[in-house]
């Protein structure tokens, strides 16, 4: 017997009245909420901070860069449905991280190949992350944790010694500014172009979008639901890579526990971006509010005098209640 | 049970009117039902027979009208914790007992006063007694995890369990096609029991498909159409053709039957064939009968899988597939009726990886066209269509792709009359076109169309028939055949 | 052979096998002392193990266990030492604080890992506010309950037990524990026999919280002082000793026994990498690859089951 239709539920669209209909349709946009609530912890702190305000503007897009590109990857992965989230990021990270100084050792001419290693080495993570989701049929929360730890250990093992500083140029780099805006932030923008461009114009975001909201129905209709999860989960290691490469540049050095803070920051952003938890609905744009937002909000609480354990708190509880407040999906069936 | 005298009805519905959303699934039903009685429930599926039961047990409330339970009062409210203490229980068509906990286990979920020291043997001694009441000679053991029990054993666990007394007798059991996953023997151990449970003072709603069992046990049939109930007589007020119209078949509104007879098409090439034993030619109307649930399902599943690939996509697929479950396997609910209707025809309109947005558009409007979707733009929600349209979307997600073979999941369950029609048209010509098709159907006036038909039994092939031999009566002789033999 | 019974054969399989490797390697752990030094920290962990399979009987994840019982850890060793009463109270909020959540994961259908994420730091962030610096110390009464020795068998053992077997009668054995598990099994039709999936799921998470306390209380009482990530490795160790003992992710199917014996195992495995003077680099890693190990054994022998079925 077929379900009652939810018809009454979604009224058709009302023609007529255009404009007030775009502009609400703006106010609709889950991205701008990130925005907003991204611009007002930038005028609470800026009031209070000596910095200024131009140079809180540049650290928090310096940092958001950082949370930017994990939470893009990030994105893609929970896009594709409920139970899909890769808790290997931080893990991935390190040992990109760690893996690219220690090939460089701060010889200013191996910096490509080291760049090709942090790749690389999210790209092995990748596909070891979708290898045990597939193979040993398990949830893709185990497969990435249990991973992470292997990955963790390989990075440990790695790091051992000394902390081996990135060449100049790479550090210059990593820190430096291009026009005023930092080049990190200039990095981030352009993958957030590319993953916006994939996700709304491209074939294989139009996939990760089917297979996230009906991933039976995808393999029906004909989607290879398994190589499109497979590159999901790769670019996300992939990014998480680069993401640390940049990371331990810009930081002097890959250390241990670099990628940690970004676990629950990758979710973070995407959920409060706007993304539907649930899977099947991302942009892009909600990622770079979230990752400023979630930047500023640590410097507001830090400029009005929060220690550390306050801070903490205040996360977990901003990222619950947001996530409260957009609610699950009905589960259908 | 207790008191033969009494005649104060279990359950009295009044003009009970049930909405979801604009869909009436139940317009002004008023029943009730009498210790004593067992009431036969027919109807076809979205009928609202499942409605009906729910509001019954309590799981629903009423939009309009009013229920009672027992000596209770009238009230449009209810409450699953009231029906259950006005001894309501029920048998479900889904299974629905924990199939991680053991038999014994199961009998605790609805026995909430079970508690205390020594509830587990107390649990043993009610579901052994019953099932050897009801099931005499089964071997199902009390101990053993429900999930381990084949299909059969777990249904006549819950009849058992649903039967059982334990702080309140059951005084209305409702059973949705209990018999559905029981073997004849079986079946009618259960019809004998449900006599003796009537003839003690407790009633039954008795839903079935099985026709002849209504005919035999109930005592009391009412049907059931749109919501509403058409017919209602007593015990020997209906034969069994009686029924059959009375439930509005098909051969009311297919009166004027365009039936196409069906085509031979030996010399054709063959473009499908399973080691089951299905094959289809280039052309050709296949369609797959029997009762539901036999495989037929399963049978298109593995067509459409085995024929296109987990890893890769392509331009030009092998079976583009049409969804019966509109939910569970063909929509994506948040999205435009565009981009669902696109989806598998995506591939072909792009270009460097990039979709080619007007030619999209260009496809979708087509086929707006073509299939006669009713919207003013493309753009909206596919929620905000109706069933019947939102099956238009799937069907031109399929017939838009270049894939020599379609398959079809029963696609036309709450699909409304005119586009039925339509759908039958297009199919004809596509298939003139040299398109095949695998056609799934429970409804025997669409496998009455094809030009061969499989019936399925037991999840396998049971009979094929081609040209003249496709008959309902070939086909439900076919469905039952082997359950005679065996 | 039924399922329950190969679903405990696995755990005491691998506990068996680990524990003669090790007695090859160190004979002179076949000892009272060498038990003792063995399982030393096994108690605690196989109270969180307890605690992450409540949870996932009903078919959710705990991803701040770890940090929980690190928090409970930090008040243990500061408030219940200084001010008893405080101190309880504080522990019995933290138990308030896991049914809430798991109301709040029920009633907005929310993915539990996001929220449970989001709970791990604020357990954390409420840890370092109790107790900035490592230090603190254990309550009297407790450091002597942990340190206690019993004759033949060391306390690390007989605790274990005791738990199995609370655990066990609680979850398995009770009429109550049934409820719970049938949440796992199918909800929506314990629901339709009328009972409160709300409740049942806030008590489960009460119960979780319940144990977890217990987890960092003993963790005091074995460390006699604590700080913040005292406990944080404990989330993934509770979700492999649970998948370990023999426990599935979804459905409801979680065997407590098997849960104490795979935390024993856990903590085993760590004394027999040291034993093979493996780097403690290694150490985390070899926990993960136990854990995939453990999941391929399975899905290796459900599949040959599988074919033999259909043969």
């Amino acid at each position: 017997m077929s379900r009652p239709d939810a018809s009454a539920a979604h009224p058709p669209h009302r023609h007529g009245d255009k404009p007030v209909t775009s502009l609400l349709s703006i106010l609709r946009k889950p991205w701008l909420w990130a925005f907003i609530a991204a611009g007002a912890a930038f005028v609470a702190t800026a009031a209070v901070t000596q910095a200024g305000g131009w140079g809180l503007g540049m650290t928090a897009l310096t940092f958001a860069a950082f949370s930017v590109l994990v939470g893009i990857g990030q994105m893609f992965v929970i896009t594709l449905g409920p139970g899909n989230v890769d808790l290997s990021i931080p893990a991935t990270m390190t040992l990109a991280g760690t893996l690219a100084l220690k090939a460089m050792a701060g010889d200013p001419a191996m910096i490509p190949v080291g760049l090709a290693i942090a790749l690389a080495s999210g790209l092995a993570v990748g596909v070891v992350n979708y290898g045990l989701i597939r193979l040993l049929s398990i949830p893709p929360i185990i497969a990435t944790l249990s991973a992470s730890f292997l990955i963790q250990s390989a990075a440990i093992w790695s790091n051992r010694g000394l902390r081996v500083k990135p060449p100049q140029a790479l550090a210059d780099f990593a820190t430096g500014r291009a026009l005023g805006v930092p080049n990190v932030a200039v990095v981030a923008l352009l993958v957030a172009v590319l993953a916006w461009v994939v996700l709304e114009r491209a074939l294989a975001g139009r996939r990760v979008l089917a297979i996230g909201q009906n991933m039976r129905a995808a393999r029906l209709a004909g989607v290879p639901v398994d190589a499109v999860r497979f590159a999901t989960y790769v670019s996300c290691a992939v990014l998480a890579g680069l993401a640390g490469f940049l990371l331990a540049s810009f930081s002097g050095g890959a250390a241990l526990n670099m990628g940690a803070e970004y676990l629950l920051m990758s979710i973070a952003v995407v959920v409060i971006g706007g993304s539907s938890i649930a899977g099947g609905n991302s942009n892009v744009p909600g990622i770079w509010g979230a990752s400023l937002f979630m930047f500023l909000i640590v410097s507001m609480l830090n400029s009005y005098g929060a220690g550390a354990g306050v801070r903490m708190i205040l996360t977990g509880v901003i990222i619950i209640a947001i996530v409260a407040a957009a609610g699950g999906r009905k589960v259908s069936r | 049970m207790s008191d033969q005298t009494d005649t104060t009805p279990v359950v009295a519905l009044e003009n009970a009117r049930k909405l979801f959303g604009a869909v009436r699934a139940l317009d002004g039903v008023t029943l009730a039902i009498a210790p004593g009685e067992c009431l036969g429930l027919v109807g076809h599926n979205g009928a609202g027979k499942s409605t009906l039961v729910n509001l019954v047990n309590g799981g629903l409330n009423l939009t309009e009208g009013t229920i009672r339970l027992g000596a209770g009062t009238a009230s449009p409210e209810t409450s699953i914790a009231a029906a259950r203490a006005a001894g309501v229980r029920c048998v479900f068509q889904e299974l629905s007992l924990c199939p991680n906990l053991t038999v014994t286990e199961n009998v605790r979920i609805p026995h909430r006063g079970l508690t205390g020291r020594g509830w587990r043997r107390r649990a043993r001694a009610i579901v052994a007694e019953k099932l050897a009441e009801i099931f005499p000679g089964h071997a199902i053991d009390p101990g053993a995890a429900v999930g381990a029990l084949s299909i059969a054993e777990r249904q006549m666990v819950e009849i058992a369990i649903a039967f059982s007394v334990f702080d309140e007798p059951p005084r209305l059991v409702i059973l949705d096609e209990p018999t559905s996953s029981l073997d004849a023997g079986l079946a009618e151990q259960l019809l004998a029991h449900v006599r003796r449970f009537c003839a003690a003072g407790g009633a039954v709603i008795f839903i079935s498909h099985m026709l002849g069992e209504i005919l035999d046990i109930a005592s009391r049939i009412v049907v059931m159409k749109d919501g509403r109930i058409t017919e209602e007589r007593a015990r020997g007020g209906f034969d069994r053709q009686g029924l059959v119209d009375a439930m509005g078949h098909v051969a009311a509104e297919g009166a004027e039957d365009p039936r196409a007879a069906a085509r031979s098409l030996e010399g054709a090439e063959v473009v499908i064939s399973t080691p089951g034993g299905l094959t289809a030619r280039r052309g050709e109307i296949v369609g797959l009968a029997g009762l539901g649930g036999h495989g037929q399902a399963e049978a298109l599943e593995q067509i459409c899988l085995a024929r296109s690939s987990s890893w890769k996509g392509t331009r030009s697929p092998k079976v583009a597939f049409v969804a019966g479950d509109r939910a569970r396997d063909g929509l994506f609910p948040i999205w435009s009726i565009l981009r669902n209707a696109t989806l598998s025809r995506l591939p072909a309109l792009t270009r460097r990886g990039l979709v080619d947005r007007a030619a999209e558009e260009e496809m979708a409007a087509e086929w707006r066209r073509r299939i006669g979707i009713r919207t003013d733009d493309m753009d909206n929600p596919i929620l905000s269509l109706s069933g019947g349209n939102q099956q238009k979307v799937l069907f031109a997600r399929a017939l838009g792709t270049s894939a020599p073979v379609v398959l079809m999941d029963d696609p036309m369950r709450g699909v409304d009359v005119g586009t039925k029609r339509d759908v039958y048209d297009m199919i004809r010509a596509e298939a003139a076109g040299g398109r095949t098709f695998i056609w799934y159907s429970t409804e025997t006036e669409e496998v009455c169309q094809c030009d061969r038909v499989y019936v399925f039994r037991l999840g396998r092939i049971a009979a094929e028939l081609t040209g003249a031999e496709i008959t309902e009566e070939n086909i439900l002789a076919a469905s039952f055949e082997m359950e005679a033999a065996e | 052979m039924n399922r329950d019974q190969l679903r405990i054969l696995l755990p005491v399989v691998s506990l068996a096998v680990l524990l003669g490797a090790v007695f090859w390697l160190q004979p002179r752990a076949m000892s009272y002392l060498g038990l003792n030094l063995l399982f030393n920290l096994a108690v605690p962990i196989a109270l969180a193990t307890i605690a992450q399979m409540l949870i996932i009987m009903v078919n959710d994840l705990d991803l701040s266990i770890g940090t929980f019982v690190s928090f409970v850890a930090c008040v243990t060793a500061t408030l219940v030492q200084t001010d008893p009463v405080l101190g309880y109270l504080v522990l019995a909020a933290g138990i308030a604080g896991y049914a809430a959540m798991g109301a709040l994961i029920h009633l907005r259908n929310l993915p539990a890992i996001v929220v449970t994420l989001g709970m791990s730091f604020v357990w954390g962030g409420l840890a370092v506010l109790i107790l900035p610096s490592p230090g603190g110390a254990s309550p009297e009464w407790l450091r002597s309950l942990m340190t206690v020795k019993p004759p033949l068998v060391p306390m690390a053992i007989v605790a274990s037990v005791v738990i199995a077997v609370a655990a066990h009668l609680l979850v398995r054995r009770s009429a109550f524990g049934v409820v719970l598990r049938g949440v796992g099994g199918n909800a929506a039709s314990v629901e339709r026999a009328g009972w409160s999936v709300l409740k049942a799921k806030a008590a489960a998470y009460a119960l979780a919280g319940f144990f977890g306390t217990l987890s960092g209380m003993a963790l005091v009482g074995l460390t006699t002082a604590a700080d913040a990530n005292i406990a944080l490795r404990y989330t993934l160790l509770s979700i492999a000793g649970v998948i370990l003992g023999g426990g599935e992710f979804t459905g409801g199917r979680v065997s407590p026994v098997g849960a104490v014996i795979g935390a024993l195992t856990l903590a085993l495995a760590g004394s027999f990498l040291s034993f093979m003077r493996l780097s403690p680099d290694w150490q985390i890693g070899a926990q993960g690859a136990i854990l995939i190990l453990v999941l391929a054994v399975r899905l290796l022998v459900s599949r040959g089951r599988g074919r033999r079925v259909a043969a």
